[in-house]
């Protein structure tokens, strides 16, 4: 190859194509994007110095956390931990029991329309408040302790596990649920050995992941009063012992990490 | 599958004996584990408050009807402080999220042995921890508003984004990742060519996944100091105005729909 056919060459540069294939909508996205970020950087009025003197603030406060003490305050740490365990046992247990007969009524395959609308907005419902909203109403009607995180719970599980179910549901292998319907299973043989069995594994990890989340969620109900470790840490909070709430915040993130690594290990067995 | 004869026939049952034992014993002990549980936090519960619950979920209910419409008029700063805490807060999550999930995917990191577990516990702990921990914690170094908001939204988003783009990251196809380097590129243009194009939708879906989240997530934050609408919530709430506590979770309701709609449209035109 000669020399100038190089050179000749290097003019024809190649390019990434872009994600968005239309210039115009691709300029009018950034320059919106960048309105945008104008605006909400404009109204959010930061109050700089006192962000700044938040520094030598913020030192001091996160050298309170160290070291964290578990030993003054351990009854307390294990009263509360052990609360948020059978918070999160129960409510995993009763949210996927009552979330299985929603999920099956809110899959399009199996369901009539009415049944159908029905359940989806169930599912909609819960799914849309924080569950700290529904535990500041759950402690006003049920009182404080660990029932009203309980039902918070529930209730936040039945939204997630039901959206979830109902979708895998709508996902499934038509082929094999109509092979066991031409054997002459009726509704329930049709439900237990057509589509039980085809959406059991992800169901079982999905369950798994729950009582992660669940455990997780219940470490921030206790500061609306609603039981639970998250009661311990607030508490901490409260009275300024913030070497005790690291030690919280340590059994919260070393439970997370024991329970999703155990949760991985199940799913991997059971997939 | 087990076949057993009896009396010619044969009879044809899913799980042969043991397996079918083994499972029983499953639910055994998770039935178990459930009823202890139980035991245990009926224990910690007045139940008296929980009979009475009915009556006085009826009496709040009088109490927020008719919703006070023109209390809408004060919200409006509120509700885009909402969106602002949501949307910047994912932002930067996911500006810190990026570098994070590189280091964490076993095919990109540097060393496996010393940044990837550094990268793991990143998003483990920022996962286990709730934004309203984060909140809590941010309103007592930079004082309270939308400032700390943002940052605690942030700072709870970047393990979930990270996580689904580390694993986006290791699923990709090895071919074309060695196709680009064949033709001799470097360390960043093979970042840049082969690796970026194929986790790009994965990014932009995992980007509006969490700001979904996020709105719901930042509606609450109001509730510690760290701005949006759920400083109207709970001052309502303590105030017992309720029927500006009904028009509040109306708008919220509102926009939850709205983002979750706006995010479904998006994903959709991405996949």
């Amino acid at each position: 190859m000669s020399a100038e056919s190089i050179t000749s060459n290097a003019v024809r540069r190649w390019q990434k194509p872009p994600l968005i294939k239309s210039p115009l909508l691709r300029w009018a996205l950034w320059l919106g994007a960048g309105i945008y970020l104008a605006l909400a950087f404009g109204t959010m009025d930061v109050n700089w110095s006192r962000a700044a003197e938040g520094i030598p603030r913020g030192a001091r406060f996160i050298s309170g956390f160290f070291p964290p003490d578990f030993i003054s305050s351990w009854d307390e740490i294990l009263a509360g931990l052990n609360e948020s365990i059978w918070m999160t046992v129960t409510s995993t247990v009763v949210g996927i029991a009552i979330s299985i007969p929603i999920g099956l009524g809110a899959a399009k395959n199996l369901a009539p329309a009415p049944v159908y609308y029905f359940c989806r907005s169930i599912l909609a419902l819960s799914r849309s408040f924080q569950e700290i909203i529904i535990a500041i109403f759950m402690v006003k009607l049920f009182g404080f302790g660990p029932f009203a995180g309980f039902l918070t719970l529930v209730i936040a599980s039945i939204g997630f596990y039901g959206k979830l179910l109902a979708e895998d549901i709508e996902d499934m292998d038509p082929v094999q649920a109509e092979a066991i319907k031409a054997t002459g299973g009726n509704w329930f043989q049709w439900l237990n050995y057509a589509i039980q069995p085809q959406v059991m594994p992800r169901m079982i990890g999905l369950g798994l992941y729950r009582l992660d989340i669940n455990f997780r969620e219940s470490a921030v109900l206790g500061i609306v009063g609603a039981g639970g470790i998250g009661a311990t840490l607030n508490t901490a909070f409260d009275r300024y012992e913030y070497d005790t709430a690291a030690a919280v915040l340590l059994v919260i993130i070393g439970i997370v990490m024991l329970v999703e690594y155990t949760s991985g290990y199940v799913r991997e067995k059971v997939q | 599958m087990a076949v057993t004869e009896q009396d010619g026939l044969k009879i044809w049952q899913r799980r042969d004996r043991n397996k079918q034992l083994s499972i029983w014993a499953g639910y055994f002990i998770a039935a178990t584990v459930f009823v202890v549980c139980w035991q245990y936090m009926s224990g910690k519960t007045i139940w008296m408050f929980v009979w009475d619950a009915p009556r006085q979920a009826g009496d709040i209910a009088a109490r927020m009807i008719p919703p006070k419409w023109s209390y809408v008029n004060t919200l409006w700063r509120t509700i885009w402080d909402t969106i602002n805490i949501a949307t910047l807060g994912t932002v930067m999550a996911l500006f810190l999220a990026v570098p994070t999930a590189f280091c964490a995917a076993r095919n990109t990191t540097p060393s496996v042995r010393f940044v990837r577990p550094i990268a793991l516990f990143i998003i483990v702990s920022s996962r286990s921890i709730n934004s309203l921990i984060w909140a809590l914690i941010l309103v007592a170094i930079l004082g309270p508003g939308v400032f700390a908001g943002v940052i605690a939204i942030g700072l709870r988003s970047i393990g979930f984004c990270a996580k689904l783009l580390y694993e986006a990251i290791e699923e990709i196809d090895p071919g074309q990742v060695e196709a680009v380097t064949a033709t001799g590129a470097k360390r960043p243009q093979i970042l840049a060519y082969g690796i970026v194009p194929q986790i790009l939708p994965a990014f932009a879906g995992i980007s509006v996944f969490r700001w979904d989240i996020n709105i719901r997530e930042s509606t609450i934050l109001g509730y510690v100091g760290a701005g949006g609408i759920g400083i109207h919530l709970s001052g309502s709430i303590a105030n017992l105005a309720w029927t500006q506590v009904s028009v509040i979770l109306l708008v919220i309701l509102a926009t939850v729909i709205l983002s979750e709609w706006v995010s479904a449209k998006v994903r959709h035109s991405i996949i």
